[in-house]
């Protein structure tokens, strides 16, 4: 069955796979390296937050919680879509994408809203070396959350066009792809940096 | 042609991909999760219990999006082995920067 569609798709392989889910495949696995990095950075600088507010002061919780359902929630309305296009039922597939795109877009909204109550409360980027690594990997998140409102945008407007049909399913399973993995990567934010006790001043 | 058995559905000429019900099941177990998750914060235990608690919690959550959002459970295991090279490497390289930084000792 795999082997027709990747033929079918014009990206027949000698895996019989997909070259293009390959590739998402592969760079989602090289994006866990990147935030890896911001993690592990941000832990490592987590205790020093210098003259500025400590993390433990200044995370809202019950906020940032409203936040993280609102995106695990676009996941459901993500492999909804797809599963809509797979039926061919277009109608829903286009409902399901504005959904994923606007329940996106709430948690930007969340995180920019964020963002300036932080930088309100007197802590900027350059505040310590604590508020450099925590806007960087939240801020590297938020990018890649944008990143993926666009891509659903995009898949959108080629729907109106008339160009994304059952057949062409896979673009939004790749798509989907990317933003499943932005919601698994914020799962392991959202419980190492909100959720595990961080110093108070 | 599409048959529907209880949590799988089977397309011509693709993969087979569970039902929208199961995937709603699926957003109902990872919502139970997260609200346990975020009612630690509020519970008052021991630090070890609490970071292993939510250790626990956020591998689950972690691997069931993975395995039923993704489709994991269901696609090649090539697609497996490419995500689980780039997830254990990043974890044994910053594994041990974060020794070398002594976080495991000095936090």
């Amino acid at each position: 069955m795999a082997d027709v569609a990747a033929v079918d798709n014009g990206h027949g392989t000698g895996t019989g796979l997909s070259n293009n889910k390959l590739l998402m495949w592969v760079f989602l696995g090289s994006e866990c390296l990147l935030f890896g990095g911001l993690i592990s950075t941000y832990l490592i600088y987590r205790s020093r937050y210098a003259d500025g507010p400590a993390p433990g002061d200044i995370f809202d919780i019950p906020f940032t919680s409203v936040s993280s359902f609102i995106l695990l929630m676009s996941s459901l309305t993500m492999v909804l879509s797809l599963s809509a296009l797979q039926r061919g039922d277009i109608r829903n597939n286009r409902v399901w994408l504005l959904a994923t795109a606007l329940l996106g877009s709430l948690f930007i909204g969340g995180q920019v809203y964020e963002f300036t109550t932080f930088l309100r409360e007197g802590l900027g980027y350059t505040t310590s070396p604590f508020s450099s690594a925590f806007f960087t990997l939240t801020g590297f998140h938020g990018i890649h959350v944008s990143l993926g409102i666009v891509m659903l945008v995009s898949l959108l407007i080629s729907s109106f066009r008339g160009t994304l049909t059952k057949e062409r399913s896979e673009t939004v399973e790749i798509v989907g792809l990317y933003w499943h993995f932005v919601d698994v990567v914020w799962i392991f934010i959202f419980t190492v940096i909100y959720l595990v006790p961080s110093p108070t001043s | 042609m599409t048959t529907t058995t209880e949590n799988v559905e089977t397309h011509e000429g693709g993969p087979d991909h569970p039902t929208d019900a199961k995937y709603i099941r699926v957003a109902i177990v990872l919502g139970i999760v997260t609200a346990l998750e975020v009612a630690t914060y509020f519970v008052e235990m021991p630090g070890a219990l609490l970071i292993t608690l939510l250790m626990v919690m956020m591998v689950f959550k972690f691997f069931y999006v993975a395995a039923w959002f993704m489709h994991l459970r269901f696609d090649s295991p090539l697609f497996t082995k490419f995500f689980v090279t780039g997830l254990v490497l990043a974890t044994l390289v910053y594994g041990v920067l974060l020794t070398v930084f002594e976080f495991w000792t000095k936090g």
